[in-house]
């Protein structure tokens, strides 16, 4: 990948300063070989997680996987291109090139834990099986859609399958994923909360006194840096004083960090496996800086001036789904046939859903007046 | 009937509350060992622990937050606020979380939250800490805002407040707090969107809530003294949903009314009343109707600076008189 190949004589310095970290094994303060992070009680948290290496997902579960993201990157193209015809309107945030982070790391936990995520959320939604004909009728601001045509693009919810969004102010769920872990350490129940935002959010207020308050507080909840190196168009190493995040929230709130190959699904999948069974035993809450990257702008309307199609090339060359599909092969599980077959059957599905959604009727404007109050004039008996 | 403190009024609401639900815990700034900045929550930490009476740094947004990630699965949290001035630290949880996520989530969730804690000018405490923020919230869809005047309407509104589904802004008053009202025994609900008549009368119909019903009740009491002239006081208690037929057939009796609120003049909950009436019962209006509001500045320290930014008795006694044409 082309973090870890980082060599002088690449003109792009700041990726390596960005992903220097990556497969170093471990994380926290490092001054000379001298780990120094603490968490609050004084205690080195720099070993208290490393990824299940010696957890090997099945065949059948990576060939899930696979099918997953290859269903959430057919849907992303499907959008662009529903974006260009303007069926889409507003801001939409494709997922392409990210796959594998929500993929991987939502299959290491329970249908029990809890999810929230930013605005960028069609992968999450996916992989969290959401059926994706509501998902484009949402898009396409049906009445059929998963928020009845309210949210949009941003604003995916699906309350059954314990996905609370899709948020658009960057930065503001993250206080809301404290209130889940909050609610589950409060019932005392076994869940762990997922929460993930962009490296644009970090910077935010939100995020430090959400932070600080599930160190303080020991929530169980997995924080998920989703560290595509753009906050919009404005690179990490002009947003962020400290560029490697995990020092951001292990001195800082007790919060231990992890740096994670967010294009490599296994690797996700077994650090979130770490992760999860940390939050589970009571520990408190786990920092993930996911390292992966977007192949799309920003949103529908970012004309990329802030980065070189070389850069993007780069990367697309380790891209996860090809990568997946090459542990797959080497594994014989699958090959090109299998690999086409795959790609047809998603492809029609994904454009079912899309011409169904397209026919679907709009809300009637009556609509408007509804999903605003539980209970508008008051109930209330005792 | 016992007569109690508006502060041991709202503290009887949150504990009768919290021993019905389990899901209900307050969480705020000094709430548990210190007992509450205005000792609203004293004695609550020993009741209920501290899962249920939460100490939570000074972290607005981060807290606040906390509450409406909590609400949406279903428990109950009571935010309070050490004032509201410092909820506009939070003020995109409060505006853009809580309201929104059960409209942006097509009616999946609902969040069950109430935010709480003082609004208004206090004592002398300058331009930040002294917002009343009436209006502020009640501007916004999907909020309901509460602004109880009497110890009685107090507990019955936050125990209403804490049992609704939806987030609810409950507006207290650290002037108000020792104030003692006849609170019975035996438990009651008020409803939102039901006004309080405080005072009747037939000679000009006052609209005013929270603190600024008291200054009208003052108002009203002096020019039935001074004048022989009968105000009546109509409480909304709830200003969103806004018991708009109680103020209409308020007007339609007197044919006169002026409003009275601690916020500004310039969009405050007055002017939404005056449009209203005008939209709906124009015919019944013999003069314009008055609002009576703070100064259009901010809130300056000096005590008698202050004293002429608020809406005082004179000055509303003045606005009526004005509103009745009267002569003397």
């Amino acid at each position: 990948m082309p973090w870890a190949m980082a060599t002088p004589t690449r003109t792009r310095g700041f990726f390596e300063a960005l992903f220097f970290h990556v497969g170093t094994g471990f994380w926290g303060f490092s001054c000379g070989g001298l780990i120094l992070a603490l968490n609050g009680k004084g205690v080195s948290v720099t070993t208290l997680v490393e990824p299940q290496q010696k957890i090997d997902p099945s065949p059948s579960q990576m060939m899930d996987w696979y099918r997953q993201m290859v269903l959430i990157r057919a849907f992303e193209m499907r959008c662009a291109q529903s974006y260009q015809q303007q069926k889409i309107g507003g801001f939409c945030h494709l997922y392409v090139g990210q796959e594998a982070v929500a993929v991987g790391s939502i299959a290491a936990v329970r249908p029990s834990d809890y999810v929230i995520t930013a605005y960028r959320d069609h992968g999450h939604a996916i992989a969290r099986g959401m059926d994706i004909h509501p998902l484009f009728a949402e898009l396409y601001g049906k009445k059929t859609g998963c928020s009845h045509g309210k949210g949009g693009s941003m604003h995916f919810f699906d309350a059954e399958k314990n996905f609370f969004g899709g948020h658009a102010i960057v930065g503001a769920h993250i206080p809301l994923a404290t209130g889940l872990g909050w609610a589950a350490k409060y019932r005392k129940e076994d869940r762990v909360v997922l929460c993930y935002f962009g490296d644009g959010a970090i910077n935010q207020g939100s995020f430090h006194e959400a932070l600080n308050l599930a160190g303080l507080f020991k929530l169980p909840i997995i924080f998920m840096v989703e560290n595509n190196g753009y906050g919009m168009g404005t690179h990490l190493h002009r947003a962020s004083a400290v560029t490697d995040l995990k020092l951001r929230t292990g001195d800082a709130y007790g919060i231990p960090g992890k740096d994670v190959d967010g294009m490599d699904c296994v690797a996700m999948y077994r650090m979130m496996v770490a992760a999860a069974e940390y939050c589970r035993k009571g520990n408190g809450s786990i920092f993930l800086d996911v390292k992966t990257y977007r192949y799309r702008g920003h949103s529908m309307s970012d004309p990329q001036k802030y980065r070189t199609k070389e850069e993007v090339a780069q990367y697309q060359e380790h891209d996860p789904i090809g990568r997946l599909e090459k542990q797959l092969k080497d594994a014989h599980v699958l090959d090109d046939k299998k690999v086409t077959q795959i790609s047809d059957e998603i492809h029609a599905r994904v454009e079912a859903a899309h011409e169904k959604a397209d026919a679907d009727a709009y809300p009637d404007t009556a609509d408007v007046w509804s999903d605003i109050y539980a209970n508008p004039y008051g109930d209330y008996k005792l | 009937m016992p007569e109690i403190q508006m502060r041991e009024a709202l503290n009887q609401a949150m504990c009768e509350e919290m021993q019905r639900d389990p899901d209900v815990f307050l969480i705020g700034e000094e709430v548990a060992e210190y007992d509450g900045a205005y000792k609203v929550s004293q004695g609550m930490l020993a009741k209920f622990g501290p899962m249920r009476v939460v100490d939570a740094p000074i972290s607005e947004c981060g807290f606040a937050g906390l509450g409406v990630g909590a609400a949406m699965v279903g428990m109950r949290p009571i935010i309070e606020f050490m004032t509201f001035s410092f909820s506009l630290v939070a003020f995109d949880q409060v505006v853009n979380n809580a309201p929104k996520v059960r409209h942006m989530s097509g009616g999946q969730l609902k969040v069950p939250i109430v935010f709480r804690g003082i609004s208004g000018p206090g004592q002398q405490l300058g331009a930040t800490h002294s917002w009343t923020v009436d209006a502020l919230y009640t501007h916004v869809p999907g909020l309901k805002v509460v602004c109880p005047t009497t110890a009685y309407d107090a507990k019955g509104l936050l125990k209403t407040a804490i049992r609704d589904d939806d987030p609810v802004i409950f507006l207290e008053n650290e002037s108000m707090y020792g104030l003692r009202g006849e609170v019975p025994d035996e438990e009651y609900l008020l409803p939102f969107g039901k006004a309080d008549i405080k005072r009747e009368g037939t000679d000009c119909t006052v609209v005013a809530w929270g603190h600024g019903c008291l200054t009208a009740l003052a108002a009203a009491e002096k020019l039935h003294k001074e004048h022989g002239i009968e105000v009546e006081v109509v409480d909304p208690r709830t200003l969103r949903p806004l018991d708009m037929p109680a103020i209409i057939a308020s007007v339609q009796k007197t044919g006169y009314c002026v409003t009275v609120e601690e916020g500004y003049p310039q969009c405050g909950i007055g002017s939404e009343i005056a449009a209203q009436l005008q939209e709906n019962c124009f015919g019944y209006l013999d003069n314009s109707v008055i609002r009576v509001a703070s100064l259009d500045v901010p809130m300056p320290y000096s005590k008698p600076l202050l004293q002429h930014v608020l809406p005082g008795v004179d000055r509303v006694a003045d606005a009526i008189k004005k509103a009745i044409y009267f002569q003397g």
